[in-house]
């Protein structure tokens, strides 16, 4: 009895084992596919909806005001953070990536601050981004403060590749086409 | 010759260390690197999973004391894998060495964590479940369950070594944040897969806080935000055959984490035993590093493109 149990276990972690690798591989594998079917055929619908997730911010959300509005300084440590924490994604100068979508458009630029604070602290996790409360409020009105002082980039109805309205002090990157991982 | 002599007296000194070097020239011509905001904790889990399509690499050491036995170094190294926003994958390969006696492999751990809930709340729920896959002279102690006690790990490696586990370890992680604080507690609860085990019972608790909550403008490495500290505690809680806090061991644990700009995350901790069953000291440390974008870099390997 005990044999035939331990020989059912022995089998039992060898298929729990593959099982593990087969899905870690689909999971790596998959979210590449993903990513590279999102690259190909992202439309500007479907990179709406991301940006739709901005207008599900709660009206008292919205209305919430930044305590570092027109600070320097938060402007620069915003920027700190926001290239550590966030460039891996929206891409070095915030004109997007493969994985996050450009923070330079109007949706974005034209979005008030305690929206843009609502989805860092929330993320939009159905579409790949995680959410940011772990970085203390005071940083992510930081960042906030940094992604206003960015000039805006024209809606997505233009031509993708269209250049930034006013190129200082930060310029947008030919936007490529994104889409987070749904 | 002397090399060998000497490269073999470095394996058994320090036999954590080889295995740390292998992993992370392995890794030097990784994707792009990120700057992580690691939680300090060692035990406890917050609720913040891996971000989508990065690969966190972390190795971790434990050094405990042990009365009627040996002291030992227990070490361990972690693949965590962000799956998507809301789902992490993780993989871990340990060992130990319990000095004046050997080194062992300990074996093997796949665990998986699932955020059930989109938005942030006060309470942030995240399931836990992993599969363990050890033998009985597995030290790392990243969970103290049922009636573990230190007199468990007094026997020789030859002899614990024989015993194997194999586990299913399922944890629900509540984890909130505010005003910098995150205070996380984990219910624990494991089933040894032979019909026989009971349930056991667990617990890990934490609370943390950065020093400070506004970053500042320039880059440093020992700027005040870059340093995390908190305390942890953690212990058994018995089995469904002998529920409760008798034979348990519990232990209370200041933990400090130290996030470089320069993407390496170090973590300390200090464990000190708060009953007559427990060790008297687990002394812990952790290195880790982010790679952004594994994924996808794995993805273009795959397919053949640069």
């Amino acid at each position: 009895m005990k044999r035939t149990l331990a020989s059912v276990l022995q089998s039992g972690r060898a298929a729990l084992a593959a099982a593990g690798i087969v899905v870690l591989g689909i999971g790596v594998l998959g979210s590449a596919r993903a990513l590279a079917r999102n690259e190909a055929t992202a439309a500007p619908a479907t990179r709406t909806l991301t940006y739709a997730a901005l207008a599900e911010a709660p009206e008292k959300a919205r209305e919430r005001k930044n305590p570092f509005q027109g600070d320097l300084e938060a402007v620069a440590a915003g920027g700190k953070l926001f290239e550590q924490h966030c460039a891996g994604c929206h891409g070095r100068k915030a004109g997007g990536a493969r994985r996050g979508p450009s923070l330079l458009r109007e949706e974005v630029q034209q979005a008030t601050p305690g929206t843009l604070f609502w989805i860092l602290t929330n993320g939009v996790v159905r579409r790949g981004m995680p959410v940011w409360s772990k970085l203390p409020e005071p940083e992510r009105w930081q960042i906030v403060t940094f992604l206003h002082s960015l000039k805006l980039q024209p809606p997505l109805a233009l031509p993708m590749n269209a250049k930034p309205i006013n190129p200082e002090p930060v310029k947008a990157e030919p936007a490529a086409p994104v889409q987070h991982i749904p | 010759m002397v090399a060998c002599v000497v490269l073999e007296r470095i394996r058994k000194t320090f036999p954590g260390l080889i295995l740390i070097s292998l992993i992370f020239s392995l890794l030097l011509c990784a994707p792009s690197l990120v700057f992580a905001q690691e939680s300090p904790y060692i035990v406890t889990y917050d609720h913040y999973l891996e971000e989508p399509g990065s690969l966190e690499v972390e190795y971790f050491s434990t050094f405990g004391t042990q009365r009627g036995g040996n002291d030992f170094d227990a070490f361990w190294t972690e693949f965590e894998y962000g799956v998507t926003a809301w789902w992490t994958t993780e993989v871990y390969v340990s060992g130990q060495t319990t000095f004046n006696d050997s080194t062992v492999f300990t074996g093997d751990r796949w665990e998986n964590r699932f955020r059930l809930l989109q938005h942030e709340h006060i309470v942030n729920p995240v399931l836990y479940i992993e599969f363990e896959n050890t033998n009985a002279a597995d030290k790392i102690l990243k969970e103290v369950e049922g009636h573990d006690v230190e007199s468990d790990y007094a026997e020789s490696n030859a002899v614990l070594r024989k015993e194997h586990d194999h586990e299913l370890e399922m944890k629900l992680l509540l984890s909130s944040t505010f005003k910098g604080w995150n205070v996380a507690v984990n219910p624990i609860v494991t089933k040894n897969l032979l019909p026989s085990e009971p349930w056991e019972f667990a617990y890990a608790i934490g609370a943390s806080r950065p020093l400070a909550l506004k970053a500042s403008p320039n880059h440093c490495n020992f700027c005040p935000e870059n340093f995390i500290v908190g305390v942890e505690m953690y212990g058994g809680l018995g089995d469904t055959q002998s529920p409760g806090l008798h034979d348990t061991s519990h232990y209370l644990a200041p933990v400090v984490a130290w996030n470089l700009p320069s993407d390496w995350t170090f973590r300390m901790s200090s464990g000190f035993g708060l009953n007559e069953n427990s060790h008297r000291l687990l002394m812990r440390w952790g290195i880790s590093r982010e790679f952004s974008g594994f994924g996808e870099m794995v993805g273009r390997l795959l397919r053949g493109r640069p």
